[in-house]
């Protein structure tokens, strides 16, 4: 019942901070407002009993990406025009393709079957860190280091791109 | 009594709201206190004589103060973005507090013992920034904008170096949960066969297996708390106050008591991970299993931090201050490869000994 309770109170945080995102007015009341939206994703993943998930969650999007998007908004976001960031002209194709994806993704949701096993996912090991250290470290190796590979790939570039014309 | 400790140490709904107003205030009150220590120290290694007219050795300053703060009027800009404005001074004392909660004051003794507990320490007080972003842009005044802009880079670069200098004690631990990464630093390791006791359990503290973590995880520590030698935010000759210029009364009270939660958060941050915790050389069992045992490591505990506490002022008002470009060099090319490296040492030598 608590669960229960909580779900639905991290799903409401969760669905009206995100379409306050989507409509608000000024650009920077969109970005908490987004930040809002990843905490309560968070708080799913801890209801869920996720608990690494939702702690790295706050830790990488709430305490990094977040940072980075508020950064960028303070030091671009002076003139009063540019407030609006929803511009209403073009709503109906907004509508018909957001639809779409929607009808697409809860079309998947519908179809698939879940399975609800009783055993944890997570072997003989203690905790969730552990669990999802080991994991890493073995069956999924290879993709964990591709994305660090990806990660850099991307560092570097950005780099490349920061520093402009290399003499 | 000991029915009472046994309650508090089990983990119930109750006993949890029980510790979170144990913590929630005494921490606010310690701050009190903080303070005038501070003004103490500052007055002692400026050789005058400090605050000591209000209460015996002035000790009351900090209560005067704090109804001067309540008492002033509660000025709001008309300039200033209302809602936003109001939230800032709240969000930079939740986060540090929050951070408190997930710290192990005694066995058994943390409000919120998780498994994922230093990187959810660090998820915390990583939100702190916000403050500081959100009261620089609410206040729309140029002084305070600047004042944020560079408060929060700071912060965002020293967070790295903090975390990194961290991961040093984990791969020694093998563990993310704050009670273990204690109770690792008191089981006494073996060195030839001989296992360490009594006050050689010294050895035994991170401090001693990570002193350069433990130094970087300090200077990390103090350039996230604002304090000089990296007190950049505020600068009087160039931002006004920086951040919090517009803020007045309870407001700028808030943004001044959440900088001094976070340095007592960081410093049980620090006792936690490299000094041992609650443990002293066997010195905390003395009382096995009744309530003294709990009452005295949590002085244990307090006192060690009180001397992590003590060293950040004695730091403030020992070292002048960083220049900007000095700063982001000291934590970008300095300190930053430092720890990467002192990271790779620490993971060589612990594979090599397993």
């Amino acid at each position: 019942m608590g669960v229960q309770i909580a779900f639905w109170l991290f799903a409401i945080l969760v669905a009206g901070t995100a379409l306050y995102a989507a409509v608000a007015p000024k650009i920077v009341h969109a970005a908490f407002s987004l930040m809002a939206t990843f905490f309560g994703v968070a708080g799913i993943y801890a209801i869920l009993g996720s608990d690494f998930l939702a702690v790295t969650q706050v830790l990488v999007y709430v305490g990094g990406i977040m940072v980075l998007i508020v950064f960028g908004v303070l030091l671009t976001d002076r003139v009063p025009e540019e407030y609006k960031v929803v511009a209403p002209r073009r709503w109906l194709p907004a509508l018909i393709a957001g639809g779409l994806c929607f009808a697409a993704i809860a079309g998947a949701l519908k179809s698939t079957v879940w399975p609800i096993s009783s055993s944890t996912p997570l072997g003989d090991a203690t905790s969730t860190v552990e669990g999802i250290g080991r994991s890493l470290l073995t069956d999924y190796l290879i993709p964990f280091e591709f994305a660090s590979i990806l990660l850099l790939v991307v560092l570097v570039g950005a780099a490349r791109l920061a520093r402009g014309q290399v003499r | 009594m000991d029915g009472v400790m046994n309650w508090l140490t089990q983990d119930r709904v109750g006993s949890a709201l029980v510790k979170v107003l144990l913590v929630g205030n005494v921490a606010p009150m310690l701050v009190a206190f903080l303070v005038w220590l501070e003004r103490r120290v500052a007055a002692w290694a400026q050789d005058r004589m400090g605050p000591n007219r209000v209460g015996p050795f002035g000790l009351l300053q900090s209560f005067a103060d704090l109804i001067k703060f309540l008492l002033k009027e509660d000025v709001l800009p008309g300039h200033v973005n209302k809602a936003m404005y109001l939230v800032a001074p709240c969000l930079a004392v939740i986060p540090p507090l929050v951070v408190l909660a997930l710290v192990p004051f005694a066995d058994r003794f943390a409000i919120a013992d998780v498994d994922t507990g230093i990187l959810a320490a660090f998820a915390f007080s990583g939100i702190g920034v916000y403050a500081i972003a959100l009261g620089g842009w609410a206040s729309n005044s140029k002084y305070a904008l600047i004042g944020a802009v560079r408060a929060s880079a700071q912060l965002i670069s020293y967070e790295i170096c903090l975390g990194l200098a961290a991961l040093g004690v984990f791969i020694v631990a093998g563990t993310l949960r704050l009670e273990d990464v204690v109770k690792m630093q008191a089981d006494g390791f073996t060195i030839h066969g001989e296992t360490l006791h009594g006050i050689s359990k010294f050895f035994d503290w991170n401090i001693v297996k990570q002193p350069i973590g433990a130094i970087i995880f300090l200077i990390a520590a103090f350039a996230e708390t604002n304090r000089t030698p990296f007190d950049l935010p505020e600068a009087e000759s160039e931002l006004a106050a920086g951040y919090h210029t517009e803020f007045s009364s309870m407001k700028f009270a808030l943004f001044f008591l959440g900088e001094y939660v976070a340095i007592v958060a960081m410093s049980s941050l620090f006792t936690t991970l490299y000094l041992g915790g609650w443990t002293l050389f066997g010195v905390e069992n003395a009382f096995e299993g009744t309530t003294a045992q709990t009452l005295l490591q949590i002085l244990i505990f307090l006192a060690k931090t009180m001397c992590v506490i003590f060293t950040f002022i004695w730091v403030r008002w020992t070292v002048p201050r960083f220049r900007y470009d000095q700063l982001m060099d000291l934590g970008w090319k300095r300190l930053m490869p430092a720890t990467l490296a002192w990271l790779a040492a620490t993971a060589c030598v612990v594979a090599f000994l397993k």
